[in-house]
């Protein structure tokens, strides 16, 4: 298989590096810092540490039973990057940034986030270092995912509201990248998703690949024999390319992303780039796009903020068109139908991002023999979502 | 109009932006480029702009296509594109817009935009169109020469300039990668930073500005953050053009309807007055 990306950063015609000339100078410098001591062995051994000794690693593959049986079909297996430290696997992907940036002598971090996963681990990792943190989140994000705003303020960040356009994670971005461009002298942009300028989709999927190195081994020891279908949600889909990349050679193992189907994509709200969008630029890549028929990007809806974005990191939109990886769909009402059955049944509670993958697996599994084997990533918990939860289930806190 | 008639229009109205900077240039004179966003507030507003801006000294107009998620841009242009998507523009009524500016001013316009318009609106039509309505040249902010080869070679023959952004992070390696691909002037970035008026200016740029001579011929134009009169006086002592966004669509974003024209274009005469100053030439 040809490794991709390009030097360009192109994974087929998608990715690239479609940013405005004030930032080509600094991605052109993460990528050499990148290269230069991203793949040395002096990084890889540090990285690890944290993974190990900080971060958790290695997370369970944990054989769900219950769910198992509920399902009635596949074995189910559970990735369980919801026992990371912060509580999803985001902070994977904040370690490796911010060694780098500690490496390139960078003052200061910023970070956009939707669901404020990211948010909070980038803002750990900065706290651990010892780094100023600048925060930018969509006013109606910091309103529905509160926890973790009071999280990413205890961890020291500043944590900036975004008005402008949806006030979600698109304008997050857009604002984040404003920042950058005005203070890249001292300024490391930890993007957290496998989207953005090369060699961000890159980078970020190489820092979360660990899910799939693990995955792939304890599978092994666990069923003894590789999987027959890997799930995870989509939304930028750091989660689910670092679930799927070490699998990508193993051709009989087939992957499924999963993204957000709001209230039906044929409603038009809903957040699926890949199954209701075309290709398109935005925020320095070229993607598949949720978008009217001018290229303006519209507005998103999904139940899960962290799903909630109207592109998707450009090695999906490659590993779509060549069929490689199946992209579906998972509803609103479905996701939450997730959300409580593995709740019930494990006793696990999910953030809602991964409950879109779990819903689809349950649904999946049960077509498939009960000697077939399934992967689910739990990208992250759900305590975040409580909130969102008991609205729609009516519950009284 | 075929598309043969297209070519040759083309071809000439490319030299629109080459002819501006050779008159002014034979007589001392620096050119004043002014930035607007079409339908700002609506397309016929901007017609009347455009018209008004030129008659009253402006030798370039860039005129903006909104773009729903302006990542280069400061609040001003971000609430100017907003206001103009609200009341419902489209890069069709741009295309249509210059056609018909171009039917009564041969002021040199630029269409200035991001790239996911323009992709969609597809590459080849879109130069076309360009060339068919009369416009010269086409910025895209957030399309590097490392991107822009196929976007390039259709402007190419549709006789469009493809104009880049140069800014102080801009290395010798950038400046010579864009450079190559760039026709029409050079537009610098006076400032690490998005689109917005600032109370004063680096005193780096003029030094930048050399250092890019050094790698073209092609005229230099400076903007980002030139506000006033006495501004554009001290960047037109050392630029080839001046370029002036965010203020003037501040005069705009704060005239009533009324007075629009009449501020609009006594703001651009203030400009084009300091610029003319040869004292400081």
């Amino acid at each position: 298989m040809k490794k991709l990306p390009d030097k360009l950063g192109h994974f087929g015609p998608y990715g690239g590096r479609y940013i405005s000339e004030t930032l080509m100078p600094a991605v052109m410098e993460l990528e050499g810092a990148y290269r230069k001591w991203g793949k040395g062995a002096e990084f890889k051994a540090e990285f690890a540490y944290y993974l190990r000794e900080y971060v958790g690693r290695p997370t369970p593959l944990y054989h769900a039973q219950r769910l198992t049986k509920k399902a009635g079909g596949a074995r189910i297996f559970l990735k369980r990057e919801d026992l990371c430290h912060t509580g999803a696997h985001k902070i994977n992907n904040t370690i490796g940034q911010i060694l780098l940036a500690r490496r390139m002598g960078k003052k200061r971090v910023i970070a956009e986030t939707g669901a404020g996963q990211h948010g909070v681990a980038a803002a750990t990792v900065a706290a651990m270092f010892g780094l100023p943190c600048e925060i930018y989140m969509g006013e109606d994000d910091i309103r529905r995912q509160s926890p973790n705003v009071f999280r990413m303020k205890l961890l020291g960040a500043k944590v900036t509201p975004v008005t402008s356009g949806s006030r979600t994670l698109k304008d997050a971005m857009n604002e984040a990248l404003r920042d950058w461009v005005t203070n890249v002298h001292d300024t490391f942009y930890i993007i957290g998703t496998v989207a953005g300028p090369h060699p961000y989709p890159m980078m970020v999927r190489d820092f979360q690949s660990i899910i799939g190195v693990e995955a792939r081994r304890q599978v092994k020891r666990l069923a003894g024999r590789l999987p027959d279908e890997l799930v995870a949600c989509v939304g930028g889909g750091s989660n689910a390319m670092g679930l799927f990349h070490a699998f990508l050679g193993d051709t009989k193992v087939r992957m499924t992303g999963v993204e957000a189907g709001g209230e039906g994509v044929s409603t038009g709200k809903h957040a699926a780039s890949i199954n209701g969008g075309r290709p398109g630029v935005l925020h320095g890549n070229m993607t598949y796009l949720l978008q009217d028929r001018w290229g303006q990007i519209i507005d998103t809806h999904s139940i899960s903020a962290g799903l909630d974005y109207p592109g998707v990191g450009p090695e999906h939109a490659y590993l779509h068109d060549t069929g490689r990886v199946g992209y579906t769909v998972i509803t609103d009402k479905e996701a939450l139908e997730g959300f409580k059955a593995l709740t019930l049944s494990e006793g696990i509670i999910p953030a809602l991002e991964s409950s879109h993958a779990v819903a689809y697996a349950v649904k999946a599994a049960k077509k498939m023999p009960k000697s077939a084997v399934m992967i689910v990533c739990l990208s992250g918990r759900g305590d975040k979502d409580l909130d969102t939860v008991s609205r729609a289930f009516n519950y009284k806190l | 109009m075929t598309a043969k008639d297209n070519h040759k229009t083309g071809t000439r109205a490319g030299n629109r932006i080459n002819r501006v900077f050779r008159t002014l240039g034979e007589r001392g004179g620096k050119a004043l480029i002014t930035f607007i966003t079409a339908g700002d507030p609506d397309m016929a507003a901007t017609k009347e702009l455009m018209l008004t801006i030129a008659a009253n000294g402006a030798d370039i107009i860039e005129l903006g296509i909104p773009f729903s998620d302006p990542m280069a841009d400061g609040p001003t242009i971000q609430a100017a594109s907003e206001r103009s998507l609200k009341a419902g523009a489209t890069p069709q009524q741009v295309i249509d817009l210059v056609a018909e500016v171009r039917k009564e001013s041969e002021v040199p316009i630029v269409l200035f935009g991001y790239y996911n318009p323009i992709f969609q609106y597809g590459l080849k039509r879109f130069a076309k169109a360009a060339s068919s309505a009369g416009a010269d040249g086409v910025l895209v902010v957030d399309l590097p020469a490392e991107e822009a080869g196929e976007f390039k070679a259709e402007l190419d023959r549709a006789g469009i300039d493809l104009i880049f952004l140069l800014t102080p992070t801009s290395n010798e390696g950038r400046i010579r990668v864009t450079v190559e691909k760039a026709s029409g002037f050079i537009y610098f970035v006076s400032v690490t930073g998005v689109t917005g008026a600032r109370a004063a200016l680096s005193e780096k740029v003029p030094g930048y500005v050399r250092k890019v001579r050094r790698f073209t011929g092609l005229p230099i134009g400076v903007g980002f953050g030139i506000s006033t009169p006495e501004q554009a006086k001290v960047v037109s002592s050392y630029a080839d053009g001046v370029v002036v966004g965010s203020a003037l669509v501040n005069v705009i974003a704060s005239s009533d309807r009324a007075v629009l024209l009449k501020n609009a274009g006594a703001f651009v005469a203030s400009l084009k007055t300091g610029m003319a100053d040869k004292a400081v030439l």
